[in-house]
């Protein structure tokens, strides 16, 4: 059996960054999103960050860290030129006024009518921890999500309806996968390109919901 | 002359009732009003519903204070990190109760209490968890839920410059709910690292007027830091 060759997370990140138009004001989820950040070039892009900070920079040089300049994972990170600071009802305001073109978040799944789950996965003696997550799918111009398309036990995170704690209804406007970039249209998840070396109807075998080509 | 400096943290924290709903400002330890926060342990006063955006990280701050056992309740956003062991303990032993609020619905809320808002609508959360039994309302085809305003006996924040009438400018994103914070309380209590004279901070750089901070006290820049918090 060959192994299927599909977008490392890095990939993905760089498929994400080629999708963003300079200008834009982005906001880069927890986690993997935040790899995006390395992918954008010489493209002036304002990333936002939920605690108040607009022109984020990347990390800094080891030994000059400031506690007192985070992003929204609270890792170091630095100020362009041009950035500014202010407080959180501001920074929500830029979120939910719809000022943030892009959010770039990642799912535990996503349903075919764009419904996102990330925030919680309801599990008994797991304590619901939501920060920014409703605010960005809510408020952002887009939602991308960017997530392995399959389960580590290889079930789609494409699904009919999400069978996690909703973060968001009708909120994601494109996926890119490992495996495939997807439009959510109002006739459902449409296929822009499969980016792992596999045909539609293996890609449609491993989603949970009908794919339009 | 009006002087709303205090001489030391104790003193600026005079008063504190059990009961009080507390905000503390920060996000993690940015901006964390920790020797606020370990004055507030050092009273004495429990029974104590805090308002943050975290619930502590690691033994210190706001964890240091869930650790001694004085807060019954917890609003806020995001509660487990890496290192919120102590609140994620007693949470799980059904020691503490929580409220989770949306992060820009909290920093709403808090907004709306400084601002004389009697409630509002807002989109986020619509179809959740989080806006189970609230009511909600369609406005222009677009779906709301509405959220009332969060009041608090007292603010603890953290600033970086005061005077002796209560202005503040902040450092950094250690601004974050030192603001709007600061015009939700009764009582608002700043720890700054600097005090200066009146008139030295520019009145076009000052982020909190004096009106919304009742009390100011200097605590010299601690080596606190958030390496390796999550």
């Amino acid at each position: 059996m060959t192994v299927m060759k599909k977008l490392s997370r890095s990939e993905m990140a760089q498929r994400v960054a080629d999708d963003i138009l300079e200008g834009s004001y982005v906001n880069l989820g927890i986690g993997v999103p935040t790899l995006v950040a390395n992918y954008l070039g010489d493209k002036e892009v304002f990333l936002h960050s939920e605690n108040g900070v607009l022109g984020m920079g990347p990390s800094p040089a080891p030994g000059e860290e400031d506690d007192d300049l985070i992003n929204a994972g609270k890792q170091h990170v630095t100020l362009l030129p041009g950035g500014a600071y202010f407080h959180h009802a501001d920074s929500f305001s830029m979120m939910r006024g719809g000022h943030i073109d892009i959010a770039v978040l990642g799912a535990f799944q996503v349903s075919v009518n764009g419904d996102l789950a990330n925030w919680h996965t309801g599990a008994e003696g797991s304590i619901p921890a939501v920060g920014g997550a409703m605010d960005l799918a809510t408020g952002a111009r887009q939602v991308f999500v960017m997530m392995d398309h399959l389960t580590k036990t290889g079930e789609s995170k494409l699904v009919p309806q999400c069978t996690y704690p909703l973060t968001g209804i009708g909120c994601v406007t494109r996926i890119y996968t490992d495996l495939a970039i997807l439009d959510v249209t109002a006739q459902g998840l449409k296929v822009r390109e499969i980016v792992a070396d596999i045909s539609f109807e293996d890609l449609q075998a491993l989603s949970g919901v009908p794919l339009i080509r | 002359m009006i002087n709303k400096t205090f001489e030391s943290v104790a003193a600026a924290l005079d008063g504190i009732a059990d009961g009080s709903v507390i905000m503390v400002g920060g996000f993690g330890t940015a901006g964390m009003p920790s020797q606020l926060v370990d004055g507030v342990i050092a009273s004495g006063a429990r029974d104590l519903t805090i308002i943050s955006n975290n619930a502590g990280n690691g033994e210190i701050g706001l964890a240091a204070l869930l650790k001694a056992g004085r807060v019954a309740k917890v609003i806020c956003s995001f509660p487990r990190q890496s290192d919120s062991y102590v609140f994620d303990e007693l949470y799980l032993a059904g020691k503490v109760q929580l409220e989770v609020v949306p992060q820009g619905n909290l920093a709403e809320r808090i907004r709306a209490a400084g601002s004389g808002i009697g409630a509002f609508y807002s989109p986020t959360g619509y179809g959740t968890l989080l806006a189970e039994g609230k009511e909600t309302r369609v406005i222009d085809g677009r779906n709301y839920v509405l959220e009332m305003p969060l009041h608090a006996d007292v603010a603890l924040i953290k600033a970086e410059s005061g005077d002796r009438w209560g202005n503040l400018t902040y450092r950094k994103a250690a601004r974050n709910f030192g603001p709007i914070m600061a015009m939700a309380a009764k009582t608002t209590i700043a720890q700054v690292n600097r005090i200066v004279e009146l008139g030295e901070l520019d009145p076009e750089h000052i982020v909190t007027p004096g009106i919304f901070v009742q009390r100011v006290v200097a605590v010299p820049l601690a080596p606190i830091s958030n390496a390796n918090v999550n």
